[in-house]
């Protein structure tokens, strides 16, 4: 479960691209595709697992969208641990090694 | 057979070369009527003025009762392609551009075979296979894709004698020089024919749905992308082919206008395209 303490680091297992203000994530593993909006994509281009979330949504989502960071982190928190169940991000309590970055 | 005749296909090797998509294949096998086959079920795609830049040995076995409807598995071992259904086996190797296919002397094998590789030869390239009718008009080319019963071969069927048809089915794109292109293909759905073995730069992918009215309507580019991905045909699962097939949509939807078309299966629904 995601604490305030949570690195992200988006998978090796992915290919993305950006359209517009959209974000797409297509798992290689099983393909299956992920549409992220533009929070979503804010907070997966922010995901180089050394920044903690708390830091993302405070300096990334807070700074562009109209949100209390309460609700930023929790809304933030659900959808890290969304992404991570189906392999798109890794969750950890540490910095996590991060590959280039999509 | 006489056993003079057999003794000759043995000894000699019955080459035509296909030409899809400006990629020219010989086939080779050592049966003459299997040859007679393919020079006319590729009639118009037989190129004999071409210069192979490929090459798929065909292996005849006794014909037996199988699934052609089955799926196709498609993997990589080490650095070839093995393809595998009901009715063939074959093997492509990618970086000699030669294959083997083990099959009855059925036309429906060798079509999937053919296609199978053709989707491997499309995608490093950003090019792709897709469940799709496609057409030529005014010389441009034009696609409109969806699912089975959306429409594909209505809209081929519907079309006017100023259009010429790639095909009704799999629709076959290349980037060329930075441009997409249509091509035709003998891969004939429910229309049953062949399509010209002409080609178009790609003007527009229309999205097909059936409605009461005509309606082109501009779409969202993630949902162009997620519906273009349930179109492509392809049947690799290994991680970069994944990732290939992925990119290659990406960029399509960025370079060529992606519409949902909402058409009422008449003839009308032609004088909004081109």
């Amino acid at each position: 479960m995601a604490t305030d303490k949570t690195y992200i680091a988006q998978s090796p297992d992915i290919a993305s691209s950006t359209l517009g203000d959209d974000t797409m994530i297509m798992s290689t593993l099983d393909s299956t595709l992920f549409i992220l909006n533009s929070v979503g994509t804010v907070i997966w281009k922010a995901a180089d697992g050394a920044t903690p979330l708390s830091r993302i949504v405070q300096e990334k989502v807070c700074a562009e969208f109209d949100v209390s960071e309460t609700q930023a982190l929790a809304d933030a928190k659900e959808f890290v641990e969304k992404l991570a169940q189906h392999g798109i991000l890794q969750v950890s309590g540490e910095p996590v090694p991060c590959k280039e970055m999509a | 057979m006489s056993e003079s005749r057999q003794l000759s296909d043995k000894m000699t090797s019955h080459n035509v070369v296909i030409e899809i998509g400006g990629l020219p294949i010989e086939v080779q096998t050592a049966d003459s009527g299997f040859e007679r086959l393919l020079r006319g079920r590729y009639r118009d795609y037989v190129n004999p003025h071409a210069t192979p830049e490929f090459a798929l040995r065909v292996q005849l076995a006794p014909p037996e009762t199988i699934d052609t409807d089955a799926d196709a598995e498609v993997w990589l071992e080490g650095c070839e392609w093995r393809m595998m259904r009901g009715d063939f086996r074959a093997r492509w190797n990618p970086a000699e551009g030669q294959g083997e296919v083990f099959q009855s002397a059925n036309p429906y094998s060798i079509d999937a075979v053919l296609r199978i590789i053709h989707t491997l030869m499309l995608a490093p390239e950003g090019g792709f296979l897709l469940h799709a009718s496609s057409a030529v008009r005014n010389g441009k080319a034009f696609l409109f894709s969806g699912v089975s019963e959306a429409g594909k071969t209505t809209m081929a069927r519907l079309a006017p004698p100023d259009v010429a048809l790639l095909t009704d089915e799999a629709s076959y794109v290349r980037k060329v020089d930075g441009q997409y292109v249509a091509y035709g293909t003998p891969f004939a759905g429910e229309l049953g024919e062949p399509g010209k073995n002409i080609s178009a730069p790609i003007a527009a992918l229309y999205l097909l749905k059936k409605a009461t009215e005509n309606r082109i309507e501009e779409i969202d580019p993630a949902e162009a992308v997620r519906r273009l991905l349930r179109n492509i045909l392809f049947f690799a699962h290994e991680a970069e082919s994944v990732r290939q097939v992925f990119t290659s949509a990406c960029a399509f939807v960025q370079a060529v206008p992606v519409y949902q078309l909402s058409f009422f299966p008449d003839q009308r629904v032609w004088e909004l395209i081109g």
